[in-house]
């Protein structure tokens, strides 16, 4: 197979005594491979009887199809931002050609963000054992000796950094994020996008160049077999071009039926403590160590909420009775008070919030007046989009358009109750906004003005 | 072609993909690096740096100390006990990894104040977490042994 070609060059273990054994004839180059460094470098330095081929590609079969899932939902959470519709919801206006597949987010099925998030989220935490799996199984090669045989080696490698570097960036940020922990330099929005692109590529081009070596692996060893050997006979593979398998391994330990089983309960077990965050109902109490794991309160507002008024600063006067809705875009501005409002009338629809992080509560039933109608009120009764202000001062998120599709959308409403009850105020009161499959930033809380656009 | 591959060392093809790789990470990676270059260079490369040298080196260090532990214990070389303890030990350290922020509550404040939850009850969540996958080990192989000693007195 052409594409593998740079592995073939590398020094096997008997090329490289021959090689020693050349004695005067041997070019610097050989001279170089035949005296490795101490240590890592030294082929006797890695031991594990089970590292070799076969268990790097079962993993690296799993991170296939995990990781393409990953970027698919990924890309498209990033879509269901709208970017494309209006600079206030682009996070990353300098995107250039990495945005090419942006299109208008639909409104069914309501739930697709919900599942789209909980998938790439937990998923992604599923997958950190079998990534730090395929990290064990490939590391002797970090410190192959020397360095590059070839230029074709040399770039190799180079693209193996943005590689793992990538990989471990995206999980690391998207980790931190579901957290909180905004220690990463900059907008998460930023580094997870673009961090993901030069993840991409250097995924793809690992995908085309070891495919074939991936799929030769998996036909050398049989599964079912694997599964029947224990640990007093498990046998070292046969030596590979690769130089993943030991040249002196040690007695095992544990057979490769115990590492797949130890890689795969741990995604059992994060799997597990993670997905009630998800899932919700009565399942939301078994995240044990998901950061929703838990409601906030009981009764109608005691679902999951984002950011509570008091933290974004949300004071009782801009709350109060003398909040007034403004709508403007029309012929003139109107101004509506919350009772103005609930004498119009209402809708009651029941959708879920699903949060970028991964979590989203359970369908909760919204009442409130249909954006179109308000759009109709304003004067624009076919509006091409919506700008919804909040009334919060500062931080990410306080104004979103919403494209046509999603306030022409009659289950879209400026909610004022929900599950027949008043807003609480964490949850937006005296009135927020409530779309189908919409993420939940766009859910904007404590609206103040909404401009339609014709 | 013969000389393309003597001068490079693989296909054309090879270096196709890898040309691709490299054309859309630099358009990415100029944007990824406009705000704080520096340091986003450290967190990408620190990601497979701190895996590489730090991570790997600590776990494997820590792997053959127990293994080696082990073998002190039963006083031979192999040791048929010592998976059941690997098992749980890998299993609260993987969940240590992922939930680390939590548990340690490196932002107490930000999450209980953003969320309207306690923050507070992840680490004993973990704690106990742990605790029943030992005793679960325990379980197992309690079970284990007893069955191969009840097998033993059959035979005899």
């Amino acid at each position: 197979m052409p594409e593998d070609d740079a592995e073939e060059q590398k020094p096997g273990r008997i090329s490289r005594a021959v090689h020693a054994a050349a004695g005067p004839a041997v070019r610097g180059q050989e001279r170089l491979a035949a005296h490795p460094p101490p240590g890592p470098f030294r082929p006797g330095f890695w031991r594990s009887p089970i590292r070799g081929p076969w268990l790097t590609a079962v993993f690296g079969l799993v991170l296939l199809f995990g990781i393409t899932t990953l970027m698919v939902t990924g890309l498209l959470s990033y879509a269901a931002y709208d970017p494309d519709v209006d600079p206030v919801n682009d996070l990353t206006p300098d995107k250039g050609i990495l945005g090419f597949y942006l299109f208008d987010w639909p409104t069914r099925p309501y739930w697709l963000y919900r599942l789209l998030q909980g998938v790439h989220v937990t998923l992604g935490i599923v997958l950190v054992p079998v990534l730090l799996a395929k990290l064990w199984s490939v590391i002797p090669k970090l410190f192959t000796w020397p360095p590059a045989r070839s230029a074709a080696q040399a770039l190799e490698r180079l693209s193996l950094l943005l590689l793992v570097g990538g990989v471990i960036f995206e999980f690391v940020t998207g980790i931190m994020n579901i957290q909180l922990w905004y220690a990463f330099p900059g907008s998460f929005y930023r580094l997870h996008l673009y961090g993901a692109w030069v993840f991409i590529g250097a995924f793809v081009a690992h995908v085309i160049l070891k495919t074939p070596r991936m799929l030769s692996a998996l036909r050398s060893r049989s599964l079912r077999a694997e599964l029947r050997t224990d640990t007093a006979h498990t046998v070292p593979e046969p030596p590979d071009p690769d130089g993943l398998v030991a040249a002196d391994p040690a007695a095992p330990t544990m057979s490769r039926r115990g590492a797949l089983a130890l890689v795969g309960t741990g995604s059992l077990v994060l799997l597990a403590t993670t997905a009630g965050q998800s899932i919700g109902g009565a399942w939301r109490e078994t995240a044990l160590l998901a950061p929703r794991g838990r409601e906030p309160g009981s009764g109608p507002n005691g679902f999951q909420i984002n950011k509570t008024a008091a933290y974004v600063g949300i004071t009782p006067e801009q709350i109060g009775p003398a909040w007034r809705l403004r709508l403007s875009g029309g012929p003139a501005e109107q101004t509506l008070s919350r009772e103005d409002l609930l004498a119009m009338p209402l809708s009651t629809h029941a959708l879920p919030i699903a949060c970028v992080e991964g979590w989203s509560t359970d369908d909760q039933d919204w009442t409130g007046v249909p954006l179109l109608r308000l759009a109709e009120l304003a004067g624009v009764p076919r509006p091409s989009a919506v700008l919804v202000q909040s009334v919060q001062t500062g931080g990410p998120f306080t104004a979103t358009v919403l494209a046509g599709n999603q306030v022409r959308d009659l289950r879209s409403l400026l909610a004022l109750r929900v599950n027949g009850a008043d807003l609480s105020a964490d949850h937006g009161y005296p009135a927020r906004v409530i779309v189908p499959a919409a993420p939940g930033v766009h859910n904007t809380k404590w609206v103040g003005r909404l401009t339609f656009r014709t | 072609m013969a000389r393309f591959r003597r001068w490079y060392g693989a296909s054309p093809l090879h270096l196709l993909a890898l040309a691709g790789c490299f054309a859309l990470a630099a358009y990415a990676a100029i944007r990824l690096f406009d705000y704080e270059p520096l340091r986003v260079a450290i967190w990408f490369v620190g990601a497979a740096v701190v895996h590489d040298l730090v991570l790997y080196p600590l776990y494997s260090v820590g792997d053959r100390t127990t293994q080696e532990a082990a073998s002190a214990v039963s006083r031979g070389p192999a040791a048929p006990g010592v998976n059941y303890v690997r098992f749980p030990a890998c299993l609260s350290l993987l969940l240590l990894l992922v939930w680390l922020p939590e548990i340690l509550r490196v932002v107490v404040d930000t999450f209980d104040r953003s969320t309207g939850l306690d923050g507070s009850i992840f680490l004993p969540r973990w704690l106990l977490i742990t605790a029943c996958l030992f005793a679960a080990s325990a379980g197992v192989w309690g079970l284990r042994n007893l069955r191969r000693l009840r097998r033993r007195q059959h035979r005899l």
